[in-house]
């Protein structure tokens, strides 16, 4: 069976500067994978090339995508296949409403699928079925894209939009940050409603609470560029009991 | 640099507005005056107009006083010196007979508008040139076209219907045979004859434009439109405007323009005058995209405008819109002198500067009477290595009791090349006076773009949505069908902004 994603030993230099240094990591569908680490041990570097943010240099590695390299496609192609980064701090695009971006980039994927073009009326059905099943209220879709929203309401329209675009693999980049536990909890419930067999999902995090409620099949601790340990749930457990400077030797 | 950033740089130099879309030219004999600019000049354009003596004069005495002025020179522009003996100052499509239908227009006419997407043909068989008949006037709205190929007004539709109610709407040197005391009484009444440089040299050498007069109480039926195009090789062209809308009357003027790639700089120094009396309300919306120079940033339009509109009735409102996306330099500032109680003035603008155009326009609010309001939305997008200043003027009058102003000035910068400047002018001679002014600039980030495409969206998609955005307050303002065109020209003229 080959992966849904196969990073393969990857290293990423930031401005001259090495931030991972081979790192390996490999995720089948229906799986969903913590990633933990202290700040600066490289989480968000994974999540960022991995979505093709520009700015990013790889030096050496893979990263295959249904076996195909992802490294030679745009942000948008990427997207287009199933990838989906939900950020950890989603940008206000303002003057322009969160339902007409979500149109548009919808059809834009759809386009880049060959898949006919959504009109208004279906797209706002579709649209409002997912609002509904994530229990996100109908007044958020007519705002601007995510402008003057709280930080539960950016997690929940980033959530909205992985619910809409129904992507193979789901990454999300420190969903917790900036959220207060009954925020936390909403969030959570919405990614779980989205867990499926098709579907894989890599969740990075710094704190452990995060995986109290999105449980992962997977833990993978990150320190210094490498990924150090793996193992299943309960390494979560055991991080939190014994703290991350344990690794610093190892890394 | 980071990696980003450089990667920005790169495509953004790379930018070439040589792909102007409507850089063709139309094949056309035109029949021009001597080169350079004498009384001679001013006498050679006044006889092909086969203008009265008074207008003579009034050029004669405007040419006089130009030759005593200097170019200004305090916008943030830069060109090279105009020669201004180098110039033709007329150009006219050889006169053939005289036009009772759009078929009788030169076909190579037609096709030109044909490229550039203008409805022209379209809407005369749509619509009808002649209503059908019997047939009640059409549901839809309607556009009538007075349309102005280089310096003579070819084709002039709708004129029935507008007579009917009373409108004349014809092109000025018409005007000044057919409504000699209505073009007396307002002409240089707004923008007087000493009133700049351009305006001044535009009053001794214009050669046409459009003239509108809606009588009191009446609504125009239709939307007015006029689109430009500069055709002739070397040809300044000076256009003349004059609308004035009666008492308790509206008007809605749209100006459209066009111009096919050059190698050489084209002068353009247009005058536009509004008056709206009593009760009147005048909204005038621009869609401007001349040629704004090749990459290396040769050529292109010099556009030299004065517009300006006056509040004189009670009650008036005079509302400018534009988008300006053309021109390789473009000094404009349509303003509104509110001089009725109560009157009141808006200036939407959107203006796009890409490679290497210059753009310092604005606008200025003048309140002399009571209880005047103004509004000010500006919105300055720069790409490339262009630089856009908006600069603005707000005064109240020691007897303006109760002005109020309001102003919003937006820049958006897309690369690290260009430049957005604000050049505020507040001035308050009455202390009831409320002025607000805001002011924004912000840049299209590496982040915005990168979470625009993660969702899907292609580079020049993202932009355009982001940019789509910002415009948006403005876009509002504008006609329906000019919204549309609009919003089509704003993603041409960003093409190759990002890779």
């Amino acid at each position: 069976m080959t992966a849904l994603l196969e990073v393969k030993d990857l290293k990423v230099r930031v401005e001259e500067r090495e931030i991972l240094h081979g790192l390996t990591l490999t995720v089948n569908p229906g799986e969903v994978h913590a990633i933990m680490g202290p700040n600066g041990s490289g989480k968000s570097t994974l999540s960022h090339v991995i979505a093709g943010k520009p700015g990013y240099e790889v030096t050496d590695g893979q990263i295959l995508f249904r076996g195909e390299d992802l490294l030679e496609m745009e942000p948008d192609e990427r997207a287009a296949k199933g990838v989906f980064l939900a950020f950890q701090y989603p940008v206000e695009i303002p003057g322009v409403t969160t339902w007409n971006f979500l149109h548009t980039a919808l059809n834009a994927q759809r386009k880049a699928r060959g898949q006919s073009q959504l009109s208004s009326p279906e797209f706002l059905k579709k649209v409002r079925e997912v609002a509904k099943s994530l229990n996100i209220p109908q007044d958020m879709l007519k705002r601007g894209v995510n402008v003057g929203f709280s930080g539960g309401e950016k997690k929940r329209n980033e959530i909205l939009q992985m619910a809409l675009f129904e992507p193979a693999v789901c990454i999300l980049d420190e969903m917790d940050s900036g959220l207060d536990i009954d925020a936390l909890r909403i969030a959570a419930d919405g990614v779980n409603a989205l867990r499926s067999p098709e579907r894989a999902m890599v969740v990075i995090t710094h704190y452990q609470r995060l995986l109290n409620y999105i449980v992962p099949d997977f833990v993978h601790v990150m320190s210094r560029g490498r990924v150090v340990k793996s193992g299943g749930k309960d390494l979560a457990l055991e991080l939190e009991a014994s703290g991350y400077t344990q690794f610093d030797d190892a890394a | 640099m980071v990696a980003a950033v450089k990667d920005t740089a790169d495509r953004v130099r790379s930018i070439d507005v040589d792909q102007y879309r409507y850089g063709f030219e139309t094949l056309i004999e035109s029949e021009k005056s001597p080169k350079g600019l004498s009384e001679d000049t001013v006498r050679f354009i006044s006889a092909k107009k086969n203008e009265p003596a008074w207008m003579l004069e009034w050029r004669l005495e405007a040419y006089r006083r130009w030759l005593t002025m200097t170019e200004p020179t305090w916008a943030r522009v830069n060109y090279p010196k105009i020669d201004y003996q180098d110039i033709y100052y007329y150009a006219a499509p050889k006169p053939k007979k005289t036009l009772s239908s759009i078929d009788e227009i030169d076909p190579e006419i037609l096709k030109t508008y044909e490229k550039l997407g203008i409805p022209l043909r379209e809407v005369a068989i749509l619509e009808g040139v002649e209503p059908p008949p019997g047939g009640e006037p059409s549901a839809n709205r309607k556009i009538a076209v007075d349309a102005v190929f280089d310096s003579v007004s070819v084709a002039t539709t709708f004129q029935k219907e507008l007579k009917a109610a009373g409108v004349i709407f014809m092109p000025i040197s018409e005007a000044i045979r057919e409504h000699p005391e209505l073009v007396k009484q307002y002409l240089g009444s707004v923008v007087p004859t000493s009133d700049n440089y351009f305006a001044t040299l535009n009053s001794a050498v214009f050669s046409d434009g459009s003239f509108v007069y809606v009588p009191p109480g009446v609504r125009c039926p239709m939307e007015l439109s006029t689109y430009f195009r500069i055709n002739e090789r070397n040809t300044g062209q000076f256009e003349r405007t004059l609308i004035i809308a009666d008492k308790g009357s509206y008007v809605s003027y749209l100006e459209g323009c066009t111009a096919p790639q050059r190698d050489e700089n084209q002068l353009h120094a247009a005058v536009v005058e509004l008056v709206a009396l009593d009760d009147a309300e005048i909204k005038y919306s621009t869609v401007q995209n001349w040629y704004p120079g090749n990459s290396e940033g040769l050529g292109g339009i010099y556009n030299f405008v004065t517009k300006r509109g006056d509040c004189l009735g009670n009650h008036s409102k005079i509302s400018w819109t534009q988008v300006e996306t053309g021109s390789a330099i473009t000094w404009k500032y349509p303003s509104c002198i509110l001089r009725g109680d109560n009157s009141r003035g808006e200036f939407y603008s959107i203006a796009i500067s890409n490679g290497h155009q210059q753009v310092d326009s604005g606008t200025k609010m003048i309140h002399f009477g009571k209880n005047t309001s103004s509004r000010i939305i500006s919105k300055g997008i720069a790409a490339g290595k262009s630089q856009s200043t908006y600069r603005g003027l707000v005064t109240a009058h020691r007897k303006a009791t109760g002005a109020r102003n309001y102003t919003a000035c937006d820049s958006l910068l897309i690369g690290d090349k260009c430049g957005a400047h604000t050049v505020p002018y507040v001035e308050a001679k009455n202390s009831s006076a409320t002025f607000e002014h805001e002011a924004t600039t912000s840049k299209i980030s590496e982040d915005v773009l990168f979470y625009c495409t993660q969702r899907g969206l292609s580079q020049e998609e993202s932009v355009g949505l982001v940019v789509n955005g910002f415009v948006k307050d403005v876009l509002q303002q504008l006609p329906m069908e000019f919204a549309v065109e609009a919003q089509k020209l704003i993603s041409i003229s960003l093409e190759g902004s990002v890779g």
